[in-house]
Order: C-alpha cells, then structure tokens, then sequence
C-alpha cells in the first residue's frame, strides 16, 4: 500500500513536471522528449488505477507512434520555435481565463461530488473484480457489442485519417522511375538481350 | 487489486534500476573525465571549413505519411487485441448462430472498412518508395 503511494507520488510528479518542462523547454525537439516522458508517467499512473490495458496501449500508440510523428512534424516544419515564443507572454491573460474556466469546471464537478452524499453511487461505475476477469477481456466485451457505434465510428475515423494523409502528401513525380516487380519477374532472357552473329572482319 | 499491482512490481523495480545505472554512466563522466575546453574542440567539424548551417534538416514530408499509415494499422490492432482475448465469451454458440453473432459482424465491418483503406493506399501507390 505505501509502495503504490509512493508510486503514485512519483509518477504525478514526474508527470507535472515534465508537462511543464514541455512548455518551458526551448528546443522543439526537447519538448516532444518531455512530451514522451508525460506519456511514460501518464501510463504509469493507468497502471496504479488497474487500467492495464489502457497504459500499454498509451505506451504502444502515443510513445511509439505519435509522439514519432511530432518529432516529425517538428523537424519537417522548420519553424524558428524560439522566435514564435518570444511572444507568448502577451497570450498570458488569456490562457490565464481559459484555466480559470477550467479550474471552476472542476470545483463545480468535484464540489458537488462532495456536497451530494449520493452521488457517491452515481459515480462508481460497476467495475468487474479484478481476480475474475482480466482488465482486457472486460474492455472487450463491451466494446464491440455495447459500443459498437462508437466503435464503428472509430473505424470511419481511421479511414479518413488514412484517405485524408494520402491525398494530402501522396504527390508522385513523373520523371522519377518506379519498380515493377510484376513487370521485371517476368521479363525473359529474350525481351532484354539478343544474340548478334558478326562475321569477322565487319562491324555490326 | 493488490494482486494486480504486485505482477507490476518487477517493472517498476526495472525502471529504478534503468534510472539509477543510467544516471550513474550520465555521471560518471562529469567527475573522472578529463575537461579542458577550448573553442577548436568545440566548434562542429566539417572537413576543414567552418559549418555552413544547422545539422539538422528538414525531413521530406513522406516520411510523415509512412508514420500516419504506421498509426492505423497499430490503433486496428490495438482495437483487435480485446476482441482476441474476449473471443469466447463474445462469439457463443456455433454454426450460423456465431456466424451472425454481434461481436463478430462489428468486428468485421470494422476491418473492412480499413480494408477500404488499405486497398486504396495500395492502388495510390503509398507504400511504394520512389
């Protein structure tokens, strides 16, 4: 039990604190590192509340995958980061009232969880005990048949995503030559070659 | 609960581990290494001449197509790896009565709808490098 505090207090942490490097680091790059190391905690912390499934699959998709495609988006951009920052103190009232707003959301639903003795009930979803049923077949056996528009949709999604990145960066050069392999696996000896007979004594 | 976190103790005592030889060899350097530094060891050395700009260039932009159509395809597993371990419990009955069972249809229309996808960046010709 002190173990896992203990682990919660690093991870939260570590977590915090990375988020805010990722905003304070100055290069770009450092701060899609820091973005990792948030994704890394963030895991760790699904794996103190049970979600076991949800923090390996935050590692496999965010650390793996879109944290790679930052790092891209970062060194394909070439944007002079530091010069955009210069003037982002002036944008400070404003993100001061959106956290604001924020901050009185969550009181608001916090506050009410506290003040609503009955909420207590509302709010605990039925979560199945862990000794009789792992955390991933949970998931799956809701989420393909209780779910399934949301499911269905995060298939749409995908497929657009997919369709959407091709016809945005698919651009194909005419004079760049292509490999076939249909075409070269069936190319013959005599297709590519002849055999010319010289008399001696003449050219060809 | 208890039981759960317990199977992830080896992890977490793998990261301590990680951090503490890793910090060390970071470490290390800064208190045995030798550091005299002067403006020649530093600078970037390009073969005689002084650097003409930063080492790092801008990537070409198909890169970043390879790594979206890599998202997909992990996020599809990713969405079949429930499926797989429910599988029993989500397909029940046999013959026809699995065949049409709910589970199994949305899974596959899922996949099929990717399969759009795929067939469509592979007549692009999205996977092929030029």
């Amino acid at each position: 039990m002190v173990l896992s505090a203990l682990a919660f207090y690093l991870f939260a942490s570590l977590a915090v604190a990375s988020a805010f490097a990722v905003i304070a680091a100055r290069n770009p790059v450092h701060s899609v590192l820091f973005l990792i190391l948030t994704f890394f905690n963030a895991a760790g912390l699904f794996v103190l509340l049970g979600a076991e499934f949800l923090a390996l699959i935050l590692v496999v998709v965010y650390v793996g995958a879109v944290a790679v495609l930052f790092l891209f988006v970062v060194m394909m951009l070439d944007v002079d980061f530091a010069e955009l920052k210069r003037g982002a103190l002036q944008y400070l009232p404003m993100g001061a009232l959106i956290g604001l707003v924020v901050l009185g959301e969550l009181v608001l639903v916090l506050g009410t969880m506290a003040a609503v003795p009955q909420s207590a009930t509302v709010r605990t979803v039925p979560v199945p005990a862990v000794d009789e049923i792992s955390n991933v077949e949970a998931l799956g056996l809701i989420l393909y048949t209780d779910y399934i528009y949301l499911f269905q949709a995060a298939g749409l999604i995908l497929l657009v995503a997919m369709i959407g990145a091709i016809v945005l960066t698919l651009r194909h050069h005419d004079h760049v030559k292509r490999q076939n392999i249909a075409e070269q696996s069936s190319r013959q000896p005599e297709d590519a070659m002849d055999v010319v007979k010289v008399k001696p004594g003449q050219g060809i | 609960m208890q039981e759960l976190l317990l199977d992830y103790l080896p992890i977490l005592i793998f990261i301590g581990i990680a951090i503490v030889i890793g910090g060390v060899l970071l470490g290390l350097p800064f208190v045995l290494a030798p550091n005299n530094p002067d403006p020649e060891k530093l600078s970037a050395y390009e073969c005689g001449f002084n650097a003409f700009d930063d080492a790092r260039m801008k990537f070409d932009v198909r890169f970043y197509l390879v790594a979206i159509l890599f998202i997909i395809f992990d996020l599809e597993v990713a969405f079949l790896f429930p499926w797989a371990v429910a599988f029993d419990r989500l397909v029940e009955g046999s013959g026809w009565q699995a065949l049409t069972s709910l589970g199994l249809l949305s899974m596959f229309t899922f996949l099929i709808v990717l399969t759009v996808g795929f067939i469509y960046e592979w007549k692009k010709g999205a996977l092929e490098w030029e």
